[in-house]
């Protein structure tokens, strides 16, 4: 297992010697091992060491719990929190972020804390066992390559795994020069790199704003940021905003930085082509109506050797989903998970807090991490749930997801964006089927959804299992009444070498029950 | 006032065997409306694999269909677009012991008896067959009749080839059967409207039994839940359906122990499929990494090149097994106007046009191509002959 450079590989876990039923400690134990069986699973396993699953992790160890935090990445923070790596030597990175100090504290608990932080772990299933305990199954290495897949056991499941970024296709967008907003925005965080030296932002979504505001800090020079939905709907909702003021002051502080640098807003607009033979040249910026559809005539050009495009995230629950959690339809058509007041997942023992179960930002994911490390440890402590002690950080949460959901309302994709896909844009980048193949199985192979146009086409077979176009084909094959959720159903969250599969044995699973019998052969 | 409409036959279910069923139909010349209550190749052909495999089937009742199947399916070939991706690649089953492969030789003399082609491979030429398979295998079968083909994409090109003879009724769930004086069959009800027929089609698939019962007649079929595993896309590295003998050697010893074969497979598209699981446990959807440990376990023994190569996801499905393993097809007696195609189990796919070249001969009252006995729908019931 790859431990962070500040944790040795074998550091304590808090509950030595207890078995899966009783976990009295109630401090960390800095010792190391004591002797704790090796098997002995975790009190807790936290996935994503985001905002969310920083919090959670911390809480729940401080108040006694053994806790496990697992992340893909080498560093703690998430997507929010990115900072470049120490080698690139960047003296200040809290100059890209507000409000750092909060991360600066989890970063400080944590540390202090006797979490054992597994960086380089990539989890690509999670099982919960016969006798109700969770395993997590990870990819080693900085790539997941690495031969070494780790089993972590827990009797308790916190996913954290955050969002990814949710584009809608257009002509063009396969060429060099057009990134992610999102994306951009973290290779700046992580790299201080610019994707190019005049970047149009596109897409919708309050991100884009703070993207817009990052690259012209940086030096970018963003001709324009062109959003396609109106800010008219979040004024429909007066009280979620009032009761808001620190997002409403964050989105004043990004609209400043934009006035600042000349940057202008277009909205209502979408960016409908992108001109260049090798690279980007140009954008074509539309007006759209009411639905999204362009306005004929209204196309303008703008120069420029960059576009970054997003239209919000989508919650990253593919863990999740497999274990059968139950979903719910979010307003801007995403699905996030459906959680309780104490951010219990439908299965019990799994937790989840963050941008899994909706995207809001990170406040909010510290304050459901922070819930949820709390309560997973009186839940396992024995300790009646104090209702009190957690009523604070609930009426927090539900202000901040109040707002999230006018956010998510106002950025929905409107059903008129298909009409800037000509039938030769490709839609599903990893196995090239263009919109015309896709619109051919709907009008005449009678696939009538994203599940059926994927075996009909195979848009979302690919590497990235319909991640990158999992919207778009659902929009397509709604054909303009209200699209049904990607499923998010991807049995592994990331790709695992069959070697791996191969090696794992006796994992104590339902299917092998004498009662169930188990005997591959040929169909 | 729910709307109404009519055609010669009804088909209920547009998975491969329903398509199967209305394109031999309209090719008799008659009008169907195909009913499903989610979409084309929604169901378990969905989530099926495509092999049209004579390699594996005992001989009996299920091998006859499979041999006829095989031969409709290369006329298909030639009549179908190459979106279905038919390929008659072969299959090539090997053995690690000389136990195995003595088992595996008086399998295939009794298939040959039987009409099956199969040619012996000594364990110094199965390279040659295939490059990549592990070294020190004792020997082989190839079975060149073997082939494959996209079930998605086969059933959607079955029903659009029909023409304009098939109409597709889809997102719509049938919740009755119509009937008339005598108990005969005379049409479906759904959620919005009846559909009337003098012949409707039960290939509802896995759900067969509960259309069955909609009918008031008894099909016990059952789920039987399998899984694949799909690799990245690779440049060809398996040729042929690659299994090993020892479920072959499991049968031929009539030993109760479990089956632990995969079938190991390229696709035109890249990647290489690894099949299939077989449990029974209900429609339990939760992910079993048992099952696809044992898949990798079993493909990266007989090809060990896949061993750093990339599962990126894995699929399940519920294949309809009836309790003697043989579908129902046919008319059955106890509801005049019903006919049933379903229960194909692991086969469904490669038995799909022979199935659907037997419903329309019983309903144009032509000759059926083989004794139908065997499938008669009702075998089930206590007082059944
Ligand atoms: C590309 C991108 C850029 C963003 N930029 C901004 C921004 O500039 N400003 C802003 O306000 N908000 C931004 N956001 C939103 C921001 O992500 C959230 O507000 C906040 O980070 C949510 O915290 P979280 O803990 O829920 O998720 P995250 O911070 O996303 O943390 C999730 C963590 O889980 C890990 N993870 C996920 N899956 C696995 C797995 N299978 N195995 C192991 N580890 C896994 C990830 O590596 C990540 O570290 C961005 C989001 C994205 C996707
Ligand atoms: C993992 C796996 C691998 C397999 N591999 C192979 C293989 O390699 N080769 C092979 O030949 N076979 C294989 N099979 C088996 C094959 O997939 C099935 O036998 C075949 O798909 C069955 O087709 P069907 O048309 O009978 O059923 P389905 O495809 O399930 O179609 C039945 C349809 O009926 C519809 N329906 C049900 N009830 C109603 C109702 N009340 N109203 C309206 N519609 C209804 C359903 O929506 C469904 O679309 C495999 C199966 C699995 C699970």
């Amino acid at each position: 297992m790859t431990a962070s450079a500040s944790e040795p590989e074998d550091v304590a876990r808090s509950c030595s010697a207890s078995g899966p039923k009783d976990s009295t400690r109630t401090a960390p134990d800095p010792v190391p091992d004591t002797g704790r069986r090796a098997d002995a699973p975790y009190d807790l396993v936290v996935v994503g060491a985001g905002s969310a699953g920083l919090a959670g992790a911390v809480a729940a160890s401080e108040l006694g719990l053994s806790v496990a935090l697992l992340d893909s990445s080498a560093q703690s923070g998430g997507q929010f929190y990115r900072h470049p790596a120490p080698a690139l030597g960047a003296r200040r990175p809290e100059a890209l972020h507000h409000d750092w100090s909060a991360f600066a504290d989890l970063r400080r608990r944590l540390h202090a804390s006797g979490v054992d932080h597994l960086t380089g772990h990539h989890v690509w299933s999670v099982v919960k066992e016969t006798d109700g305990t969770w395993t997590a199954h990870a990819l080693t290495g900085a790539d997941g390559c690495a031969d070494a897949p780790a089993r972590i056991r827990a009797r308790a499941l916190l996913l954290a795994t955050g969002a990814y970024e949710r584009q809608l296709p257009f002509p063009g967008w396969t060429l060099p020069g057009v990134v992610g907003a999102g994306g951009a925005q973290a290779m700046l965080k992580s790299g201080l790199v610019l994707p190019g030296r005049s970047i149009v932002v596109a897409g919708s979504g309050p991100l884009l704003l703070a993207v817009a505001s990052s690259l012209a800090s940086a030096g970018a020079r963003v001709p324009a940021v062109v959003e396609a939905a109106g800010y008219l709907r979040y004024g429909r909702r007066p009280r979620a905003l009032a009761t808001n003021p620190r997002k409403a002051a964050e989105a004043l502080v990004h609209a400043a930085a934009l006035v600042r640098h000349r940057v202008p807003v277009r909205l209502r607009s979408a960016v409908t082509e992108v001109h260049g033979t090798d690279r980007v040249e140009a954008v074509t910026v539309s007006r759209l109506d009411r639905e999204w559809r362009p306005v004929r005539g209204t196309g303008r050009r703008i120069a420029c050797d960059a576009l970054a495009v997003g239209h919000g995230l989508v919650p990253q629950i593919e863990l999740a989903v497999a274990v059968g959690c139950t979903t719910r339809a979010l307003p801007d058509g995403t699905l996030g998970l459906a959680l309780d007041d104490l951010q219990e997942s439908s299965v019990p023992g799994l937790w989840a807090a963050g941008e899994t179960g909706g995207v809001g930002g990170a406040e909010l994911a510290r304050t459901e991490g922070e819930l949820a490390g709390r309560v997973i440890a009186a839940r396992l402590l024995g300790r009646p749930a104090r209702v009190g002690a957690t009523a604070g950080l609930r009426r927090r949460r539900d202000r901040m997801r109040a707002f999230a959901d006018v956010m998510s309302a106002a950025h929905a994709p409107g059903p008129g964006w298909t009409g800037w896909l000509s039938d030769d844009t490709d839609v599903c980048r990893c196995e090239e089927v263009p919109a015309g193949r896709i619109r051919e199985a709907i009008a005449a192979c009678g696939a009538r959804d994203a599940r059926t146009v994927k075996l009909l086409t195979r848009a979302g077979m690919g590497w990235c299992q319909g991640r990158m176009c999992g919207t778009a084909v659902a929009c397509l094959a709604s054909a303009g009444s209200a699209p049904e959720p990607p499923g998010e159903r991807r049995p592994f969250a990331v790709p695992v070498p069959l070697s791996t599969l191969a090696a794992l044995d006796g994992s104590p699973d339902p299917a092998s029950a004498p009662d169930s019998p188990t005997d591959p052969v040929p169909s | 006032m729910p709307t109404r409409e009519t055609s010669d036959v009804i088909v209920i279910g547009a998975g491969v065997v329903g398509a199967a069923c209305a394109h031999y139909a309209a090719l008799a010349g008659l009008s169907v409306t195909v009913v499903d209550r989610g979409y084309v190749a929604g169901g378990t052909t969905g989530a099926g694999e495509g092999n049209l495999l004579v390699s594996d089937k005992e001989p009996g009742p299920e091998l006859q269909l499979a041999l006829l199947s095989t031969a409709l399916w290369t006329e298909l070939a030639d009549r179908l677009p190459p979106t279905v991706e038919y390929e008659a690649k072969g299959g090539l089953v090997v053995a690690s012991g000389e136990t195995g492969l003595h088992a595996l030789r008086e399998f295939g003399a009794r298939q040959e008896k039987a009409g099956v082609i199969a040619h012996e491979v000594p364990g110094d030429r199965l390279h040659d067959l295939e490059p990549h398979l592990a070294p020190g295998l004792t020997g082989g079968f190839h079975y060149p009749q073997d082939a494959q083909v996209m079930p998605a994409q086969a059933a959607a090109q079955l029903l659009r080839a029909a023409g304009d003879r098939v109409r597709l009724a889809l997102g719509e769930e049938v919740t009755g059967l119509l009937t008339g004086a005598g108990g005969a069959v005379r049409g479906v009800r759904t959620a919005t409207r009846e559909l009337h027929a003098p012949y409707v089609v039960n290939a509802a698939g896995t759900w067969g039994g509960a259309l069955a019962e909609l009918a008031g007649v008894h099909l016990p079929v059952l789920p039987r839940r399998g899984f694949v595993l799909v690799t990245e896309p690779l440049p060809r590295i398996v040729r042929h359906k690659v299994y090993a003998a020892d479920y072959v050697a499991d049968v031929a010893s009539g030993s109760a122990a479990l089956q632990t074969s995969a079938v190991v497979e390229g696709t035109p598209a890249g990647p290489v499929l690894i099949g299939a699981s077989r449990e029974r446990v209900g429609f339990d959807r939760t992910l079993s990494t048992e099952v696809l440990h044992r898949l990798a376990a079993g493909a990266t023994a007989l090809f060990p090149v896949l061993g750093t190569v990339r599962a990126i996801r894995t699929y399940l499905g519920f294949r309809p097994y009836l309790p003697d393993h043989l579908p129902a097809i046919g008319p059955d007696p106890r509801a005049p106007g019903l006919l049933h195609a379903c229960g194909h189990e692991g086969a469904g796919i490669g038995l799909a046009p022979v199935t659907g070249q037997i419903v329309a001969a019983c309903i144009t009252g032509a000759e059926p191509p083989l004794d139908l006995h065997p499938f008669r729908p009702e075998r089930f019931d206590a007082t059944a002959p």
